[in-house]
């Protein structure tokens, strides 16, 4: 059994400290707020040039938090170099994989920490106009950093010469209208182009052409929040915060059966049995612990044996076949249905699917039709290994990853509760033996 | 004649295509606008009907058919008529896992509708939708594209529907961080 070394108990929050109206720019600015962002504008001494801005970012390896923990600041330094026409840094709040509810609490507790880091980000790649993409079912968060930025604008900290610097940045907002798909980068791209939220055909990659063919990168919201600290604490400060290969603090959504559910701000590594038992209070009703999905409905399940040891954490989660995501732990107790939950969840991806794939559009449809006739108690054991070879045929087969992350939970699942699914099926009337 | 007179009764207001002014400034291009602008629409008539959808295309002096391409492929458009209140039942995963069908079930009773019905008089459209991003707070419902109104109970829907009868809105309910004191 690996023991964890991550003191999560005398962790200080620095995405969402306790501090009492920090959405306010007044109040932000007087913890420190928009240093960072003016140390990079300003200071040349500390900050000679763009790329040692990248540079900072790079080592502090910031792993993407909207699911595919790619490092932000090795994102940064695929933009080409600046040629005078428009560049783009689109943010990506869609938030919309089930289980995920991270942001909303950025932009209703802490929008100034975002947009500096999204200014840090443009004004490292040199962009002209940063997009924030908000899923439009969050109207009171677009408010909110409606206003925020609005603020922002009049302190002088977005438009023409900020800050004195000659260095010209807009930032605007950009309200979805209800499409999972359009979390996926590209599909976004298209959404803020006005159009049907198909993704791309990758390469090529948006840093060559993304929106409307100029250089843009794609960051998440939770991401660039990490940013000012980087450049205000150095790269150092950042990497040394929970596990090594997965640093930084994480905004863990935890939901389900637990006593307190919520979003909670802690490093990296920590084991996922203490962010159940000691941080969430716990199981309900004094249940036992039946399952985990650690980081969004995608990321495959686990069963409550397999978690000794297992820390959150890139590293020890592939130890045991899942993966990070999002961070948003979906908490199942021992009463929970295990063929309703997976027949839910393939209901979900089946009606996000955009239609532009024909593995993704069929595929997720036939996943949740075998389901609900095992559901419904009119399956046999051969469906279930018809669902597998479903999954088979849809993974990566596909333009974007719609179809990879509707056909994990089904293997998965199924692999991992096997006799369960089989119980619900009918019994086969060609035994032999 | 009747359909003519149809089409005329949509018109933006003076406010309306100030606002459309604005969201265009905000692009290099004109499409972009269009989801804006479908949301400006939605506000002013309650829905984007093809007939508001032909007045969206007009007005960006874009092609029909994107703007109606761009309406059916969200979801929060309403491409029909709905009733003054539209309640989205969320059941996904955490939802389902906490009583969402338990909730969705009651207002079926309740309103006397299945999901995706409008009750006689007009008030209520019922709806089952996929996760809204409030997962710690299920089970939850939306009310109309606006509202979240969490950690929902029987008792608590009772009191949300005659709310909405008199006439009152549900007003933003603030979740702090639960290890924090002060938010």
């Amino acid at each position: 059994m690996i023991m964890s070394s991550v003191d999560w108990k005398n962790y200080e929050p620095v995405i969402i400290p306790d501090i009492k109206d920090l959405h306010k720019i007044d109040v932000y600015r007087k913890n420190g707020g928009y240093n960072g962002f003016k140390s990079v504008l300003t200071d040349k001494k500390k900050w000679p040039e763009q790329k040692s801005v990248i540079d900072e970012v790079k080592a502090a390896n910031i792993r993407g938090r909207g699911g595919a923990g790619f490092n932000a600041g090795l994102k940064w330094s695929f933009m080409p170099p600046a040629d005078g026409g428009p560049r783009y840094l689109a943010c990506n709040g869609d938030e919309s994989e089930p289980g995920t509810f991270k942001d909303r609490k950025i932009f209703e507790y802490n929008p100034h920490l975002f947009i500096e880091g999204a200014l840090i980000a443009a004004y490292a790649m040199q962009v002209t106009t940063i997009y924030v993409y908000i899923r439009g079912e969050y109207k009171d968060y677009i408010d909110m950093m409606q206003n925020a930025i609005d603020d922002a604008y009049e302190g002088g900290y977005i438009g023409k010469d900020i800050l004195g610097s000659g260095y010209d940045c807009d930032f605007y907002v950009h309200s979805g209208a209800g499409a999972y798909i359009c979390g996926e980068e590209t599909s976004m791209l298209e959404s803020l182009e006005g159009k049907r939220g198909y993704p791309r055909v990758k390469p090529p990659f948006p840093a060559q052409k993304g929106l409307w063919g100029r250089p843009t990168t794609i960051n998440n919201v939770e991401t660039l929040a990490h940013v000012p600290g980087v450049i205000k604490n150095g790269a150092e400060w950042f990497s040394n915060i929970g596990a090594a290969n997965h640093p930084g603090p994480i905004l863990y959504g935890i939901s389900g059966h637990v006593n307190k559910p919520g979003v909670y701000e802690l490093p990296s590594g920590i084991p996922v049995l203490d962010l159940i038992d000691k941080v969430a209070g716990g199981m309900r009703n004094g249940k036992k612990l039946k399952a985990v999905i650690p980081g969004g409905s995608s990321t495959p399940i686990l069963r409550a044996d397999m978690l000794d040891g297992i820390t959150m954490d890139s590293d020890s989660l592939r130890t045991v076949g899942t993966m990070m995501g999002t961070a948003g732990m979906v908490v199942m107790d021992e009463d929970t249905d295990m063929v309703d939950m997976l027949w839910r969840i393939a209901h979900f991806y089946h009606h996000e699917s955009c239609g532009q794939c024909t593995p993704c559009r069929e595929g997720t449809g036939w996943l949740e039709k075998v389901l609900l006739k095992i559901k419904n108690g009119n399956g046999e054991i051969k469906d279930l290994d018809l669902l597998l070879d479903i999954t088979t045929q849809m993974e990566g087969r596909t333009i974007c990853a719609l179809a990879d992350a509707a056909a994990w939970p089904v293997r998965n699942t199924i692999n991992r509760f096997r006799d369960e699914f089989e119980a619900r099926c009918k019994k086969s009337v060609h035994a032999v033996a | 004649m009747k359909q003519i007179n149809k089409i005329m009764a949509y018109e933006f207001t003076k406010e309306d295509l100030d606002e459309i002014e604005k969201i265009k400034a905000k692009y290099p291009e004109v499409m972009p606008a269009t989801l804006p602008v479908l949301w400006v629409a939605q506000k002013r008539f309650g829905h984007v009907d093809p007939d508001v959808q032909k007045l969206v295309a007009d007005t960006l002096d874009l092609p029909h058919s994107h703007v109606h391409g761009v309406a059916s492929f969200y979801t929060q458009y309403y491409k029909e008529e709905k009733g003054k209140h539209v309640l989205d039942v969320c059941t996904c995963l955490s939802c389902q896992l906490c009583g969402g069908y338990d909730i969705l079930h009651y207002l079926e009773e309740k309103l006397g509708v299945q999901k995706g019905e409008t009750t006689e008089d007009g008030m209520f459209t019922l709806n089952e939708v996929e996760c809204l991003g409030a997962c710690g707070y299920a089970p939850m419902l939306q009310v109309t594209n606006d509202k979240y109104v969490n950690h929902l109970t029987k008792e608590k829907v009772d009191e949300l529907i005659e709310m909405l009868k008199d006439g009152k809105s549900p007003e933003y309910e603030k979740i702090g961080m639960p290890q924090r004191e002060n938010i």
